[in-house]
Formats: C-alpha cells, sequence, structure tokens
C-alpha cells in the first residue's frame, strides 16, 4: 500500500510527503543558527558504537589511569605553550585552556591548569560542526582541519573567547576533538578590549563567529584570517594567537595519536567515556547523601553597565534523593539593550564552575560534574535570554553563578560527617578591573584587559580566614602577570601595585580573603581610554555565611584635569599611595576629584589623570564576635584592619599607639554588644510585620521578583513605569539611553527655570 | 540526636526542633522557618561598611546605599550570637533560606551515624589541620 493516497485533508501531507518535505527544509536550510537541541542541553550525549564496544570489552583500570596521565601531560604542555606564546594579555595570565573532548563533543578532560568554564563550554560548538557540517557538502570535516568560534549563543561565555577546534582522525575515522581557548580581548567591538559595556545589540559586540573551518591541511587560511585581523583593533593579535592556538593544538594531536598507537584507539576512546560515565555517577552518588530539602537565597545585581538598577539573581538548591535541582526562576527580565545577560548554556557551565572549584575540587574535571542537575529558569530572564539580547558582559550574572552556590551548599554539607573542602563564603565575584584602549607607545592601535581582574578575595571559610588577592574565581591557578612586562607593550602606568584595601573586609569569626587597589594612569599615548565592568557601588555583590558579613560597596575615583607626572615633579605629595588618602586630601587645588559607581563606559584618559578602583574581598564567616582577638590584632599589625573597626565591629580593644591588645575590656565589650542585640532585636514575626512592604518603593528601579516565589516579575525600568509580568511569559525589556533620559531631565529643569522667570 | 546544620543551628531529631548550637535554646519546630525563633534587627548597613571616603565630598564612599540594599542580623535570642546575616532589599520579605525534609533527614541521619560507630563527628573535628610552618634551622 502507498503512502501517497489522497487524505481526507487536502491540506494535511501524507508520510511520504512529509518525509520530502522535511528533506527539503534540510538540504535547503536558510541559516545555521544557534541551535536550542544543542546549546540548552547538558547532558551526556549517547554512548556512540565505538564507545559501547570499548567499555563493553573491557578496559584495565591501570590502562585507564595511564592513558588519563599521558592525556594530562599532554594537555598541560599545549597549556604552557600556549601560556608562553600567546600575545593576549589574558593567555600570559593562564586565562585559557586546551581540552580533550569524545567524537560526539563531550568534554573529557582538561590541563589541569587551565580554566574550566572555557573547555566546558566548547563542548557546544563542537556538537554544532558534528550536526550541521560533518555532512555539508561545502565544509565537511577532515584530518587537518581547524574551526574557530567566539559567539556565545553557539556555546561560549563570551565573544572575547575564541577557541580553536580539532578534529583528531586515526585510520580516517573521527576519534576525539580537541580545543584551545583563550580570553583573547579585542575583537572588534562598539569599545575596545571585547567587553563593551554600552552595546545595545549582539551587533554592537563585534565578531560574532559561528563555528567555521579557518585551517585546513593543517594550516591557517590566510584569507579567512585576513578577514578576520581586518574586524578588529588588533590585528597582529588575532593572527599571532591564530597561530599559537592551532600549532599547540596540533601538538596535543601529535600526543594524543601517539597514545593511540601505544594503547590503542579503543583504549582512548573508552577512558574517555568512562571517565565521564564515572564521574556521573559518583556526581549522583554525592547528590544523594546530602540532606532532601531546599536551600535558597536571594541576591541582586544594582548596575546594568549603563544605569543603577537592582535585577535580581535569585538561586535556589533542591535535594530530591538522587536529583538536585537548580531554580532561578523570579530572576530579573532579559535587559534587550544592556550587555549583561547570559546565555544559559554560560551559565550552567558556570555553575559546574563553581561546583569543581568549591564543592567537589577532588572530582575530574569535566562536563559530568553538571550533566546529572537539573536546571529550572525563566524564558527571557537574564540568565535565559533570547539570541537577540547582547551578552558582551555576561560576567555580572555567570561571576554571580561562579561564586553564590558554595555559600547555598555550605548549609547541605554542613550536616554531613565528611567534607570535599572546606566549606566557605562567596569569593568576590566582580570583573574589577581597567579595560583599556588606545594607541600604545609604539604607535600601534590595541584594546584589552588588565590582569588585575584575576586578584579576587576569596572567602572565609569554616576554618580559616579567606586568602587576599588570591585568584579569580573561575580559575584557581590563574594569576595576575608581571606588570613590568605590560608596561613595555602599553602606555598604562600602575602608579599602585596591588596594595591591599584596608577596613575593605568581608568581617566574620572567620573574614573574607581581602582585594587590593588599582590606581592607573597613561604616559606617552596619543590616544588612550578605560573603562569597567564592575557593579556593586550601591549593593554589596557578596553576602558572608553563618552571620559573616559581605563585602563592602566598591566605587570607581578619578583625578581629572592634572597630569600627575608633572604635579609631582613640584610636589611629591600630590600623589597619595592610597585612594581614601588621596580622595579626602584633594592635594591637588585644581585637580577634579571624581567618585561615582565603579561601572564606566570607555571614556578618554589624557596623560597623568588617574583611575581608581578596587579589587574586591570575599564574604565572611560566623559571628564578629567569635573572632579571635589575636587574629583580629594580626589583622591590625599588618595594616589591613583600622584599631577602629577593630573596636566597632569585633569589639576588640587594641590600643592605637602601642597595638597592645587589652583582652579584658575586649571580653567586656563583647559581653556588652550580645547583651545590646537582644535588646535590640526584635522577634521575626513582629519584625517582618512592619518592615515587610507588598513591592519595592516605586522610586527604585527593580527587576525581577519580590519575595521567595517567582511567579510574578517586576520590570521598573528607569524613567519609565513600572509593570508586572508572569514569569513563564516574560518578554526582554528595552531600556531608555541613560544620555536621552538626562537630556529630558535637563530640559525639564530649564523648563521650570524659565517658568519662574 | 542532634545534627548541626549550620555553624549556629541544630536540630533535635528526636523532638523536631530547632536549636542554638551555642546555648542550646529552643528556636521552634523543625519542619518550620528557623528565622521564626531569631530576634532581628535592621541593621543600617552603613555602620558596618563604613564611608571611608568624605561622604561630604563625595556620593559614593565605599558603603552601600541604605536605599538600595538592607542588612538584616539574626540573634539567639537567649545567647546573643549573629546566627545569620541577610543582605536584601528594604521591604523585600525575608528569605527562608533552610528548608529541610526532617523524615529524610532522620534516614539519613540515622545511617551517617552507623557508618561512624554510633556518632556523626562535629563539625570541628572535620575541619582541616593547620600546618605549622617548620624554620630552618642550622645546626
Amino acid at each position: 500500500m502507498s503512502d501517497k493516497k489522497v487524505t481526507s485533508n487536502p491540506t494535511e501531507l501524507s508520510i511520504e510527503e512529509k518525509k520530502i518535505l522535511e528533506k527539503f527544509v534540510d538540504d535547503n536550510q536558510l541559516f545555521y543558527g544557534p541551535d536550542p537541541q544543542i546549546v540548552r542541553n547538558h547532558k551526556l550525549m549517547p554512548r556512540t558504537e565505538e564507545e559501547t564496544r570499548a567499555l563493553e570489552a573491557g578496559i584495565d583500570a591501570q590502562r585507564i589511569n595511564l592513558v588519563r596521565g599521558r592525556l594530562e601531560s599532554a594537555l598541560e604542555e599545549g597549556f604552557n605553550m600556549v601560556e608562553k606564546m600567546g600575545v593576549a594579555p589574558g593567555a600570559k595570565w593562564g586565562d585559557l585552556v586546551t581540552a580533550v573532548f569524545t567524537s560526539s563533543g563531550d568534554m573529557a578532560q582538561i590541563a589541569p591548569s587551565g580554566i574550566g568554564v572555557f573547555a566546558s563550554v566548547c563542548q557546544y560548538p563542537i556538537k554544532f560542526i558534528n550536526k550541521y557540517w560533518t555532512n555539508e557538502s561545502t565544509v565537511g570535516i577532515k584530518d587537518g582541519d581547524g574551526f574557530i568560534h567566539n559567539d556565545s549563543r553557539y556555546g561560549g561565555v563570551h565573544n572575547t573567547d575564541q577557541s580553536m577546534i580539532v578534529p583528531v582522525f586515526y585510520s580516517g575515522k573521527l576519534i576525539c576533538w580537541i580545543a584551545t581557548i583563550i580570553h583573547e580581548g579585542e575583537n572588534g567591538s562598539i569599545e575596545p578590549g571585547g567587553l563593551p559595556s554600552i552595546a545595545e545589540s549582539p551587533f554592537d559586540e563585534g565578531l560574532k563567529m559561528s563555528p567555521f573551518r579557518c585551517a585546513e591541511n593543517f594550516e591557517l587560511k590566510r584569507d579567512l584570517v585576513n578577514f578576520l585581523q581586518n574586524s578588529v583593533r588588533d590585528p597582529k593579535l588575532q593572527y599571532a594567537d591564530m597561530k599559537v592556538k592551532l600549532h599547540a593544538s596540533l601538538r596535543l594531536r601529535e600526543r594524543i595519536l601517539a597514545v593511540v598507537e601505544e594503547f590503542g584507539e579503543e583504549a582512548l576512546i573508552g577512558s574517555l567515556r568512562k571517565t565521564l560515565e564515572d564521574t556521573e555517577t559518583e556526581v549522583r552518588r554525592r547528590i544523594k547523601e546530602l540532606p532532601d530539602g531546599t536551600v535558597r537565597i536571594n541576591t541582586w545585581l544594582d548596575h546594568s553597565l549603563r544605569e543603577p538598577l537592582l535585577a535580581k539573581v535569585p538561586m535556589a538548591v533542591t535535594i530530591d534523593d538522587d536529583r538536585m535541582v537548580f531554580d532561578f526562576r523570579g530572576a530579573c527580565p532579559e535587559l534587550a539593550n544592556r550587555s549583561i545577560n547570559t546565555h544559559i548554556s554560560a551559565f550552567k557551565t558556570c555553575l559546574a564552575t563553581n561546583m569543581i572549584l568549591y564543592v567537589w575540587p577532588d572530582l575530574p574535571v569535566n562536563q559530568a560534574i553538571f550533566s546529572p542537575i537539573e536546571m529550572r529558569t525563566n524564558r527571557n530572564s537574564l540568565v535565559d535570554p533570547s539570541n537577540d539580547s547582547p551578552n558582551a558582559m555576561s560576567l555580572l550574572p555567570l561571576f554571580r553563578a561562579m561564586s553564590i552556590p558554595a555559600s547555598l551548599f555550605a548549609k547541605l554539607y554542613f550536616c554531613l560527617p565528611k567534607r570535599y573542602t572546606a566549606l566557605s563564603a562567596s569569593h568576590y565575584n566582580q570583573p574589577a578591573t581597567f579595560i583599556y584602549g588606545g594607541i600604545t607607545q609604539h604607535g600601534e592601535v590595541t584594546g584589552n584587559f588588565c590582569a588585575d581582574i584575576n586578584g579576587n578575595g576569596t572567602g572565609a571559610r569554616e576554618d580559616n580566614d579567606g586568602e587576599n588577592a588570591m585568584s579569580p574565581l573561575f580559575g584557581a591557578v590563574a594569576d595576575t602577570g608581571e606588570q613590568e612586562l605590560a608596561e613595555e607593550e602599553l602606555p598604562y602606568v600602575r602608579l599602585v601595585g596591588q596594595q591591599l584595601a584596608k577596613d575593605r573586609i568581608g568581617f566574620g569569626k572567620y573574614r573574607g580573603g581581602l582585594g587590593y587597589e588599582q590606581m592607573v594612569t597613561v604616559r606617552s599615548s596619543s590616544f588612550w581610554g578605560f573603562m569597567t565592568g564592575q557593579c556593586g557601588s550601591k549593593h554589596p555583590s557578596v553576602y558572608g555565611v553563618f552571620g559573616g558579613y559581605g563585602c563592602p560597596a566598591y566605587p570607581l575615583a578619578k583625578v581629572k584635569g592634572i597630569n600627575i607626572f608633572e604635579e609631582i615633579k613640584e610636589n611629591p605629595n600630590a600623589l597619595k599611595l592610597d585612594i581614601v588618602e588621596m580622595m579626602n586630601a584633594q592635594e591637588i587645588p585644581e585637580a577634579d576629584y571624581v567618585v561615582q559607581e565603579a561601572a564606566m563606559s570607555f571614556e578618554p584618559c589624557a596623560e597623568g589623570e588617574i583611575y581608581m578602583i578596587c579589587q574586591g574581598a570575599g564574604g565572611g564567616y560566623g559571628d564578629v564576635l567569635e573572632r579571635d582577638p589575636f587574629q583580629v590584632l594580626k589583622d591590625v599589625e599588618e595594616n589591613i584592619l583600622s584599631t577602629a573597626l577593630a573596636e566597632e565591629i569585633y569589639k576588640v580593644i587594641i590600643d592605637p599607639e602601642t597595638l597592645i591588645l587589652d583582652e579584658t575590656a575586649s571580653i567586656s565589650a563583647r559581653c556588652e554588644e550580645r547583651e545590646k542585640r537582644k535588646v535590640r532585636g526584635r522577634p521575626y514575626k513582629e519584625f517582618c510585620k512592619d518592615w515587610v512592604q507588598p513591592g519595592p518603593p516605586e522610586d527604585l528601579p527593580y527587576m525581577g521578583s519580590w519575595g521567595d516565589a517567582g511567579e510574578e516579575i517586576i520590570a521598573s525600568p528607569p524613567g519609565e513605569s513600572r509593570y508586572v509580568m508572569k514569569g513563564d511569559e516574560m518578554a526582554g525589556v528595552m531600556l531608555s539611553n541613560p544620555k536621552d533620559r538626562r537630556i529630558r531631565d535637563l530640559e525639564n529643569e530649564i523648563r521650570q527655570l524659565r517658568n519662574k522667570n | 540526636m542532634i545534627i548541626n546544620i549550620t555553624e549556629y543551628l541544630g536540630i533535635n531529631l528526636e523532638t523536631e526542633r530547632w536549636i542554638c548550637r551555642r546555648c542550646g535554646h529552643d528556636l521552634g519546630d523543625a519542619r518550620g522557618n528557623y528565622k521564626e525563633g531569631l530576634l532581628v534587627y535592621d541593621r543600617d548597613p552603613t555602620e558596618i561598611h563604613k564611608p571611608l571616603i568624605d561622604n561630604q565630598k563625595y556620593e559614593y564612599t565605599f558603603s552601600p546605599d541604605p536605599n538600595w540594599t538592607a542588612l538584616l542580623e539574626y540573634y539567639c535570642p537567649n545567647c546573643g550570637v549573629m546566627m545569620e546575616t541577610e543582605y536584601t532589599v528594604p521591604g523585600h520579605p525575608p528569605t527562608r533560606d533552610i528548608e529541610l525534609d526532617i523524615d529524610s533527614l532522620k534516614i539519613k541521619a540515622a545511617q551517617w551515624a552507623r557508618d561512624n560507630g554510633g556518632d556523626i563527628p562535629s563539625p570541628e573535628s572535620l575541619h582541616r589541620p593547620r600546618f605549622k610552618r617548620k624554620v630552618h634551622t642550622h645546626g
């Protein structure tokens, strides 16, 4: 019987007609956009026939161990090659990774020093290449190919990270993939440096490379490289790092083929798959040992990088037997023309990064850490936006994903009879560094960012203080580079070198690690400018845990209208060596001293003008009154805490002249403070009755749910009327231009003044 | 059996009550919100994160903006230990941050005790040892 029979409904297609239509559509696809079936799926791919065969044949555990060890060495070798030869500033500080993926695209192993999140997100473009380019007659995948990509809508943190993706063939068959990824910086975006805060659409964000082949027969295709060089401000960087990544990948390829020659194809394929499956099994076991229930936190970003606003990022974790569910419903709506949205694939991999670094650091780093975990989000929210919104500064919500879960897991893990690592408060979670652009002292155009992004203070732990200025929250071993080397290439000058920010502390029984001050200017450039992507000037970015306090609010300070190099010739005192003293003393009469919110769009900096921000502190752990007074004294002796705050916060009395601790007076002061707490505190229900409001104050630009439930989402675009959306029917919010609002306000003022006259 | 849930909170599994780990004070039904058994204080956040830059000269001073940030401090009503802090937005309903399945916890806790010879190790016993750095000496 044929399928061609005429159906009762003439518009209804028969099965055969449907097949013809599907084939036609498949053969004539208009555009290969980001595929939601790929980028929304964080589960492991099904076993391939080769993987099944390899695992069913059984691989000796010792053999697997040898293969993994060889891969680890090879990946670290590739990492070192890129770190030593890479031109991007980020490459020099370790903001890169080399990784190996299964033939299906699952990320199975990374270089021990590498940035895990870069590798995790790269599973998506590989799966795209597998799905769309393998059988595409004009593309295909061959030995010797190299693919590049940077568009985070296809999988990626943000489009300043560029990948080099290389298939590995053995005996004519694809056996695995390798990838090398660097935070390159400059990408041709509307502001220099690749992290534009003023991007209003993806088309303001510079290069948006869907995965495409840029190398054939083990060589870069120079015509394509030239096109990419022509699209960015730093063509030297673009070419050099493509070469570096390709050749590191090719070395890695050689090492992998040597493993196959020595141990056999099945040993490699089986080892990669077994690493993933064993990790997933172990994660499920660890979930199952946690107490069942829900822990949650509500957090807020306080800036869009264009204007202050309160963007809610709630987070709940529910454990139900061997299921773990992350729930972000109630988050701020997608900001349709602001660059701080993050795509869901990147958000998930940043959550995985937090689990890897702060919850289960003993597990092998691969994507199976997160594959058993479920996610709940509202579509068209800040953490799950449409593809039409910009996301170049996705770091704001992503850094939250990489820091906050640790403090939630502290509430789940505290009761357990064992630890995989010490429980901790959150690592500082803002990209607190200067992004720059302009013309160097060598006459070259450039744009990139400073290494100071990598010096976050860590959160306090259950048994110790956090570490000062330790590492970026996304990688434990990235460092802050050599300023002298940077100054050889670039005209920005660091006036103060990583001085810890005194009194800016996440206080607690154990305190968070401190951040440091950054004070920069420019010299010998015909044009230079700075911008930042930091928020948290009105509402602290990091909170404490178990009674500890969060970090302070961090502004940006600047001294304009001067040339500090000229000033200090006449008056060496004009340059104070810390921000607080500099801004309070106002030593230079003609200077314009400004303190503003930390977020700043690109603005020109004349020679000798000074810009200052702080790297931030991690959250505190426990009640301040339980901090060992001698630890308080140590902080004072190390000049990171004043005696005034020692007394006010910790109730520890220290003579400011002699630095002698008065133990008796401190005990009395602490007893007195505990009694005062009992007097000033009010019973919870009574307190809530008076304090809790049905919604945020009308004049507050508030975005997100109100309370723990996420059904209703409040949108208060600055300068416009507030409205409410249902969480599961949410639409992105388009914000007006802050300069238009300013013009409108000023015009109103002028009108009122004219009317008065 | 007492299960330690946070640095300052425990649950008595027999009575199903929240208790203060510092003084043993009863804080309410463990199936409910422990915060209901505590005292709350709406702390001005600028008292903790003080303005380091002159607030007569500048709007931004390293202090949070009290119109954008509320800091709730939760105290044990008996001993006054600060059990929790909550950074939030003024008027926002306090978060119910811990909601545990007590029936399941009883089963898991019994297993943890069995696995550890009858007693669940205290969180403090799980702290990492402090290494004392050896000082290089001659002779």
